[in-house]
């Protein structure tokens, strides 16, 4: 299981949970999982976030792995200008 | 709507071109002449990236007619270098890497020249003032100011 | 987590702490592109032509909020000369609204060309192609438009009233909790800990309310483009703008082509700061072009830059900060409301989350509001958000320092962010180098010099977290040992020069010998656009792997030839050669030797890369600025500036200082002069350059610069992105020198002459 960290503002469509544990190898495989446990976080999810791992941003790869020990976190799609 | 013939030099070479009575000088240049170094960055004289000298003078190509070059000299940044020779302000301007984008870059060579040719040993805030009529958004001016300063000096150095 | 637990990525892209010498990074050459530019035959996006071609207007909503009752376009079309009027009818009908950033292509689609309503002044309604400028412009007054009028709102805080009309309902997405008007369209809320609970442990806490207005990026070039589209549905256009990939994936759906179909070439560009990351009049020219069977040229004037491509948003903004006696932040909060236009989209996350990254907070809790208004779709413009997020919250640090009687900077490094630091964001930092730049700029001379009586001295911290992107690099060899590298990152400062530099240094052949091109669509695979401060870190890290997959190549022609194995050759400084007395004794071969036999040795020798690099170090600087103030006028000036921040590795260091002075100048105007102001009729009263007031030369003083390396683990030579944080630190900065000088605190920007004189005004009525 990984634990994946939600910005305050996705907590309300995760029952409040500022942590939610699901089973995956990959970041694609988490935003799956997240959004079949919490189907709410479709939206936010569906319009783009990136992901810290270990401080790592992965502004948009769904390749990159991920596992138990990591530190992750979901924030707003990064872009820039 | 019947064209105006129109006579005239430019770089050196005499040119004729029909215009519309509407047609800016700028316009006549880019689009009759085939001569595109001087951009259009607003068409209403605030920002001198259509810079170009008239008999000398420095102007904004867009606040003058085409019409009005009748019998007029007219120089643009094509003009600058020699041949395959630069201007030593075309030179610095590269080494000095007094441009990012390039886009005011042919105004303010032609400013930054007729600058040098009334006053070869300008002050910063003279190099500054003179050149307050060409906007640059990329660099800050800084570098700008120095490669004008610097040719200044290296012509001095060398008449 | 320290360097050394850092995992390596699959492709090598890690940082390489054992490459520290370097032959050409780190040197100043001339850049590739230098005797184009300075002789004006470098062609930008309204310098190219092409046989029969026709020139298009476009007729421009004069409403801020208008319902289109009817267009008449019979007029227009029986002038002589015009060859092709279109209208919303004439765009692709298949694309779907969605609430949020989910339905961003009908947001592009709408902005584009208006279908029910115009939405601000300036909103595109229809357009016409004729046989020449005139006649277009005068063929779109021939065009009748008639509106209702609705009411309108262009201010932020009145946007979000109960009773402000609402631009679109539905548009908003479930973010945003309930009980606001329907002009809230996202929200954002992040951080950590107990704010109230912080606070209490405060000695003093100050909290106060700032504005900033709409700003726009200012680039000298409007937009321009040239298109050719058949009603076989291939295309071709010519374009100004930061990224062409993304140009040609949005004008296809747009005008209804297929992607593939479409080739787009990005000309020079004429300066972007995000705003030419976005299309505007690209699929007009397309659609007026298939309807008329001929090329039409389209070309921006100042007036239709100003009123309808990207401002920045506006915001309004509220912080508390919370501080103890010795400079320790308890707690800080900040809620931002972002204005951005008629649709969706103000970064208002991206302000939360950069308003508090320099510093490690225990408790820290921001909230942002996206608010549409009447007024144009914003666009991003350097470090999208970060900047006015900073002016805010440095604003309140550097009160905070003043009342206690602390020095600003020691402060900023007490509480500096650093490696293992929990950002207010989140995640824990990577190695960053923030207070690299708060130890440079309090050991510059310029931070101990003496001011002179009405001069103030102001510091501030700024962040942004750069950006990777889909990136694709092509590297090819001739047969003369000289390459040819093609990427797809339209150059906008120099980028050009950075990547021979990074080329140059993998292949050990002179800087000269390689020839940069920013390659079409048809010629690469895709490349996000040239934002980001992406560019020397994402397509520079693709040209190094392209020049590595190129040395591997050229290392098997050697093995080859010499009959061992591959892996018994090595690569230096131009030449392959034997790795030691067990591959043999070969004499050194030159990569001209190798390449002039290429054909008959297995082929063309090409290396290239294709990826998404996720590695972009985040990154922070810190400002100086001397500021005086003329109590009589209220003018300000800046005396003195200087610029540190961490570049990670400089490639082309001049173009490290140039973005770094370029963003100060941005910082500059938009903190003193530049505005959008708007009349009670919702009308852009200021879209000329004259009254739109951006720095001028004798505006500025000198810009120092410190460039400071702290390796981005990211990449392989250690490169971070430049080109956004220097923005970020000037509008505080700025401010909190003018507060120095004038003894009164700026809490809205620009701080124009009136508000300086308005300030000095409250202050001495107490």
């Amino acid at each position: 299981m990984v634990k994946v960290h939600l910005w305050s503002g996705l907590r309300a469509f995760a029952g409040g949970a500022e942590v939610v544990e699901v089973e995956a190898t990959t970041i694609g495989e988490m935003l799956d999982a997240l959004v079949a446990a919490h189907p709410g976080l479709e939206d936010a999810i569906e319009a783009g976030v990136s992901v810290s791992i270990d401080g790592r941003i992965i502004a948009a790869g769904l390749t990159e792995a991920v596992a138990p020990e990591n530190e992750i976190y979901l924030m707003q799609r990064l872009k820039g200008g | 709507m019947s064209k105006i013939h129109v006579t005239t030099t430019v770089n050196g070479d005499e040119v004729e071109f029909l215009c519309d009575s509407r047609e800016t000088l700028l316009d006549v240049l880019r689009d009759r002449l085939n001569l595109t170094g001087a951009k259009e960055g607003c068409g209403t004289g605030d920002c001198g990236a259509c810079s170009v000298e008239v008999d000398g003078r420095l102007v904004c190509s867009c606040l003058m007619l085409g019409a009005e070059a009748e019998g007029k000299s007219i120089a643009t940044v094509e003009g600058i270098a020699e041949g395959e020779e630069l201007h030593p302000l075309q030179k610095k301007f590269i080494e000095y890497a007094a441009l990012q984008c390039g886009i005011c870059t042919p105004g303010i060579l032609v400013a930054a020249k007729n600058l040098l040719e009334r006053n070869p040993d300008p002050t910063e805030t003279e190099v500054r003032y003179w050149l307050a009529g060409n906007l640059c958004r990329c660099t800050g001016y800084d570098k700008i100011i120095r490669a004008v300063m610097d040719t200044a000096k290296d012509m001095r150095e060398a008449s | 987590m320290a360097l050394d637990e850092y995992k390596p990525q699959k492709g090598g892209t890690e940082y390489d702490p054992e490459k520290t010498e370097f032959t050409f990074v780190g040197t100043r050459p001339d850049r590739p592109d230098g005797l184009d530019k300075v002789t004006g035959r470098a062609k930008f996006g309204a310098d190219m032509s092409a046989p029969g071609m026709l020139h298009a207007a476009i007729v421009r909503s004069p409403h801020a909020h208008a319902r289109i009752v009817k267009i008449d376009t019979s007029k227009a079309e029986a002038m002589k000369g015009v060859k092709a009027v279109v209208t919303r009818a004439d765009f692709a009908d298949d694309i779907p609204f969605k609430p949020g950033m989910g339905g961003e292509l009908w947001n592009v689609l709408e902005n584009v060309m208006a279908g029910e309503k115009a939405l601000y002044d300036g909103h595109a309604v229809a357009a016409v192609a004729a046989t020449s400028a005139l006649e277009a412009r005068d063929a779109a007054k021939l065009i009748e438009v008639e509106y209702e009028v609705l009411p309108h709102v262009t201010d932020v805080d009145k946007a979000m009233a109960p009773d402000a009309p609402v631009i679109r309902a539905g548009t908003r997405d479930r973010s945003v909790p309930e009980g606001f008007n329907e002009n809230v369209v996202r929200y954002h809320e992040s951080g950590h800990g107990d704010v109230e609970s912080g606070f209490a442990e405060a000695d003093l806490v100050i909290e106060d309310h700032f504005k900033t207005e709409a700003t726009h990026q200012g680039y000298i070039e409007p937009h321009a483009c040239l298109a050719m589209l058949g009603n076989d549905g291939k295309g071709e256009l010519w374009c100004c703008t930061q990224g062409h990939w993304n140009v040609q994936k949005l004008c296809a759906a747009l005008v209804g082509i297929e992607q593939s179909q479409l080739r787009v070439t990005a000309s020079e560009i004429g300066g972007g700061f995000g705003g030419k990351t976005a299309v505007f009049i690209e699929p007009v020219a397309l659609a007026l072009s298939r309807k008329a069977n001929r090329p039409v040229k389209l070309v921006m004037s100042r007036s239709e830059v100003f009123r309808a491509t990207g401002p920045t948003a506006s915001t309004s903004m509220d912080i508390k900060i919370g501080m103890k006696k010795d400079g320790t932040i308890t707690a800080a909060q900040g809620t931002f409301r972002l204005q951005g236009g008629a649709f969706p989209g103000a970064p208002c996350e991206f302000t939360a989350m950069c308003a508090f990254a320099p510093y490690a907070l225990e408790n820290v809790h921001q909230v942002g509001y996206d608010v549409m208004t009447n007024r144009p779709k914003q666009a991003a413009y350097r470090a999208p958000g970060s900047p006015m997020a900073a002016f805010a919250v440095e604003s309140v640090i550097d009160e905070l320092c003043k009342q206690l009687d602390l020095d600003p900077i020691e402060v900023r490094l007490k509480n500096a962010s650093k490696e293992g630091t929990k950002a207010s964001y989140g995640p824990r930092f990577q190695r960053i180098g923030l207070v690299e730049t708060l130890e440079a700029a309090k050991a510059h001379p310029h931070y101990s010099a003496p001011l002179k009586p009405g001069q103030g001295r102001g510091i501030s911290c700024g962040f942004w977290f750069n950006h990777g992107g889909e990136t694709s690099v092509t590297l090819a060899m001739s047969e003369d040992g000289s390459a040819q590298l093609m990427v797809g990152t339209p150059d906008i400062g120099g980028s050009r020069a950075s990547m021979a530099l990074m080329a140059a240094e993998e292949l050990g052949i002179p800087y000269e010998n390689i020839r940069v091109t920013i390659a079409d669509t048809a010629s690469l695979g895709y490349n996000e656009v040239s934002h980001g401060s992406r560019v020397t870190y994402a397509s520079g890290l693709a040209t190094i792997q392209a020049a590595r997959d190129t040395v591997r190549k050229l290392k098997k022609r050697a093995a080859d030839k010499w009959g061992i194995d591959e892996d018994a050759v090595y690569w230096e400084d131009g030449y392959a050669k034997p790795s030691g007395p067990n591959a043999g004794e070969f004499e050194p071969m030159h990569i001209s030797k190798i390449c002039a036999k290429m054909g008959a040795t297995g082929g063309p020798i090409v290396g290239h890369y294709e990826a998404t690099p996720e590695g972009a170090g985040v990154s922070f600087a810190t400002h100086i600025v001397d500021a005086e103030v003329d109590p009589e006028t209220g003018k300000t000036s800046v005396v003195r500036y200087t610029v540190v921040q961490d570049a990670g590795k400089a490639i082309h260091p001049t173009y490290v200082e140039g973005q770094y002075q370029g963003g100060a100048a941005q910082g500059i105007g938009w903190a003193l002069n530049e505005e959008y102001i708007y009349g009670e009729d919702g009308r852009l009263q200021n879209s000329v350059f004259l009254d739109y007031r951006i720095p001028v030369a004798s505006d500025l003083p000198m810009i120092d610069t410190v460039i400071v390396e702290v390796p981005n683990p990211g990449h392989p030579y250690g490169v971070r992105g430049v080109g956004e944080t220097s923005i970020c630190p000037p509008l505080a900065a700025i401010a909190n020198a003018v507060s120095a000088a004038a003894g009164a605190r700026l809490r809205e920007l620009p701080m124009s002459p009136p508000r300086i004189l308005a300030a000095l005004e409250k202050q001495a009525n107490g």
